[in-house]
């Protein structure tokens, strides 16, 4: 039993070794701390949400390549991370997203062209994201781990039990913001799980060189917090961990640091080339941990998988990428004089002047 | 024991009516008391709004400008932070999001550098980035600008920045009256506002008229009327341009004193016709002249009102320099004979 602060109660020390419902060849292991009992339903949710949102990021490359996109972060690999942790929660809990949720943005019913919106360069952020209680994209590296926070104290004071999830990769972990993030949460006990996909890689740089720490969970020490280590491509082992963390945010115990042991399997962006700082026989490492393959195999396993839940699967992940692939090829740009509109709610008159300036002069060229 | 509030509304939905407490009397306050009358007001007519930042519940604010605030709202309303004014402004973003209105203190003018990621980055992107979903109505107050003897980091002029960023309200008051109502207008606004606090003015007296409505955000004053020359300036130095207009009659020289009270929105209309009037304009502001307001204003009263022009618009400020130690800041800052030297040059062509 681990040595708990007498201060905070919370333990002293973290697992290294992380917590695994299902081994990578698909058989459960004897992790008996956590439950793999989820209802069929949610088995088959939970493989339905990986196998569309790998299908769903295909394509958004594919779309990419083909100059219908600025731009795109693949998730490839990190789908059972960031589905089990957001899927776990409830719809009026509040997700903070970084910027490659495919997954949990698909979990909360934020539709293909929204996202493709984002890529394409339509628009910033995320329209209409707030409307499913998740923030938009936030492309800064760990600042919006503070909006969370003020998110989750936000919900204190309107006396909800409400959790905020804030998504994190290993990179941001080195940020001022994401040391004022957790220590604010903590200081405030604040509802608020921080969910740290470590997918070993921020761009080119290692997690060795992002940090000398034993773990990222490590440090949830000093913060006076609890700290745990998941398989990140165990969608259940992400689940559960996440739902007790959120269990403990609801009945007011604070927040808890997560960190999941995951992979990038692609580049970090279609601007990208990872061969120039990482090895082959890495990625293949990871390919043989691959996070759908294995909860595949689960479900077999336990009579859960059937041909008809793989044909409704891919159905959906027909239908759902020629739903991008629509609102993205030769789609319209938004008017341009919303650039000024939306700026502030009472729009200035020096805006209100630039603005016409820029209509005037678009009249005069066409 | 936490305190439960009502749900407030939520962004999207109707701001509510400015309510404004009723008064039955006209006190005369210290600025620094006056904005204290407004946060409590604020904070008395809509339960969203949360005051916090370093020492400004317990101890009331290092200039005691949150004073009673914990005590009267309790402290799920008005708290303290850790000492993070990145994390201040951060949370403040999530509240917004959430549907609360904070009014965050950053302690210092200097202290505002650690939190402009959040302010640049997110606050002031935060309406535009989610075409107009989610509003952020954050006030942050700022005691700003120099004059009053403080170690580094204590005396700077942050506007520029501000004014630089689209997205952000700046607002700088000059009399406890006008710190009164442009607190209550920028808690009322449904964008961020960067409220700035002179300081060195925050012991000034005046009677202050709670009840009186108070002008939406935007407008200059017109605080002297004179033939010559326009002086344009705001917060700390509105006080020091007056006092060199009474010199100035001296030399017959008549000065028409703006006070622009908020730079964005700017109010150049009131600017324009002093200027079309006087012919002549000099802009007085704290902060060094290079990329200051007074470049803006000067650039813009050249493109509108060249052919008003009687002689070059001029500008009273501090230097290129960092801000000086408090022994030499005297020397530095912008005081009546920098202006009259301007006004001197306007005046007197050669």
């Amino acid at each position: 039993m681990a040595e708990v602060s007498a201060a905070t109660d919370v333990p002293l020390a973290v697992d290294l070794e992380p917590v695994q419902l299902v081994a990578p060849d698909g058989a459960p292991t004897s992790e008996d701390r956590y439950t793999r009992d989820l209802p069929p339903e949610t088995l088959s949710w939970l493989y339905e949400l990986m196998v569309v949102t790998r299908d769903l990021d295909g394509e958004f490359i594919n779309l990419q390549r083909q100059g219908e996109l600025a731009l795109f972060a693949s998730c490839r690999g990190q789908e059972a991370a960031q589905i089990g942790a957001a899927a776990c929660l409830r719809k009026t809990d509040w997700l903070f997203p970084q910027y490659r949720e495919i997954g949990a943005f698909l979990l909360r019913g934020i539709t293909p062209a929204q996202m493709g919106a984002v890529w394409r360069g339509k628009w910033h952020g995320g329209i209409g994201f707030t409307e499913r209680c998740c923030a938009p994209i936030a492309i800064p590296i760990g600042t919006h781990g503070l909006h969370a926070v003020g998110a989750a104290m936000g919900a204190q004071r309107l006396g909800e039990d409400s959790v905020t999830l804030a998504f994190l990769g290993d990179g941001a972990t080195s940020e001022g913001d994401a040391h004022e993030a957790l220590n604010f949460a903590a200081v405030f006990k604040a509802p608020c799980v921080f969910f740290i996909q470590n997918n070993q890689w921020a761009i080119s740089v290692p997690i060795s060189h992002q940090m000398a720490a034993p773990s990222i969970a490590h440090r949830a020490i000093g913060y006076g917090m609890p700290g745990i280590r998941v398989d990140g491509n165990d969608v259940l082992a992400c689940y559960a961990v996440v739902a007790e963390a959120a269990k403990r945010a609801r009945e007011g115990g604070g927040p808890t640091l997560i960190e999941a042991i995951t992979y990038r399997m692609g580049p970090h962006t279609t601007s990208d080339d990872p061969t120039r700082y990482r090895t082959q026989s890495e990625v293949d490492h990871w390919l043989a941990l691959d996070p759908i393959a294995r909860y595949r195999t689960y479900l077999q396993d336990a009579g859960v998988w059937t041909e008809r839940l793989e044909e409704r699967v891919e159905a959906k992940s027909k239908r759902l990428r020629s739903e991008l692939r629509e609102s993205v090829v030769g789609a319209d740009d938004f008017d341009v004089a919303e650039m000024f509109d939306t700026v502030y709610h009472d729009i200035t008159p020096e805006l209100e002047r630039q603005r016409e300036e820029l209509l005037t002069e678009l009249a005069k060229e066409t | 024991m936490t305190q439960i509030i009502e749900r407030p509304a939520m962004n999207g939905d109707e701001a509510p009516e400015p309510y404004f407490t009723a008064v039955p009397m006209v006190p005369t306050l210290t600025m620094a008391q006056a904005i204290n009358r407004a946060l409590h007001d604020a904070m008395a007519a809509d339960e969203r709004v949360l005051v916090f930042g370093e020492d400004v519940a317990t101890l009331g604010g290092v200039f005691r400008v949150t004073e009673g605030l914990a005590e009267t709202f309790g402290e799920q309303r008005c708290f303290d932070t850790p000492l993070a004014e990145s994390g201040i402004v951060g949370i403040a973003i999530g509240m917004a999001i959430r549907g609360f209105v904070p009014v965050p203190e950053i302690q210092f003018d200097g202290f505002a550098a650690p939190a402009f990621d959040q302010i640049v980055s997110h606050l002031a992107k935060y309406r535009m980035r989610t075409r107009g979903d989610v509003d952020m109505p954050v006030t942050i107050r700022i005691p700003s600008f120099g004059g009053i003897g403080a170690v580094e980091h204590h005396s700077e002029s942050t506007e520029s920045y501000w004014l630089h960023t689209a997205g952000l309200k700046v607002v700088a008051p000059s009399t406890p009256s006008d710190a009164y109502w442009l607190l209550r207008q920028a808690i009322v606004s449904r964008d961020p506002v960067i409220y700035l606090e002179p300081k060195r003015r925050y012991w000034v007296r005046e009677a202050v008229d709670t009840n009186a409505p108070g002008l939406p955000i935007g407008r200059a004053a017109v605080r002297r009327i004179g033939a010559d020359v326009t002086v344009v300036t705001y917060g700390s130095l509105v006080a020091t341009a007056l006092s060199a207009a009474e010199l100035a009659e001296q030399h017959g020289w008549s000065l028409e004193i703006i006070d622009l009270r908020s730079l964005n929105p700017l109010d150049f209309d009131t600017v324009a016709d002093s200027v079309r009037k006087t012919g002549r304009a000099v802009v007085m502001h704290e902060g060094p002249r290079t990329l200051g307001f007074g470049a803006e204003l000067a650039a813009r009263i050249q493109e509108e009102l060249f052919y008003d022009l009687e002689a070059p618009v001029l500008r009273a400020t501090g230097f290129d320099t960092p801000y000086p130690p408090a022994r030499l800041e005297k020397l530095w800052l912008p005081g009546p004979d920098r202006l009259l030297d301007c006004v001197e040059r306007a005046m007197v062509q050669p």
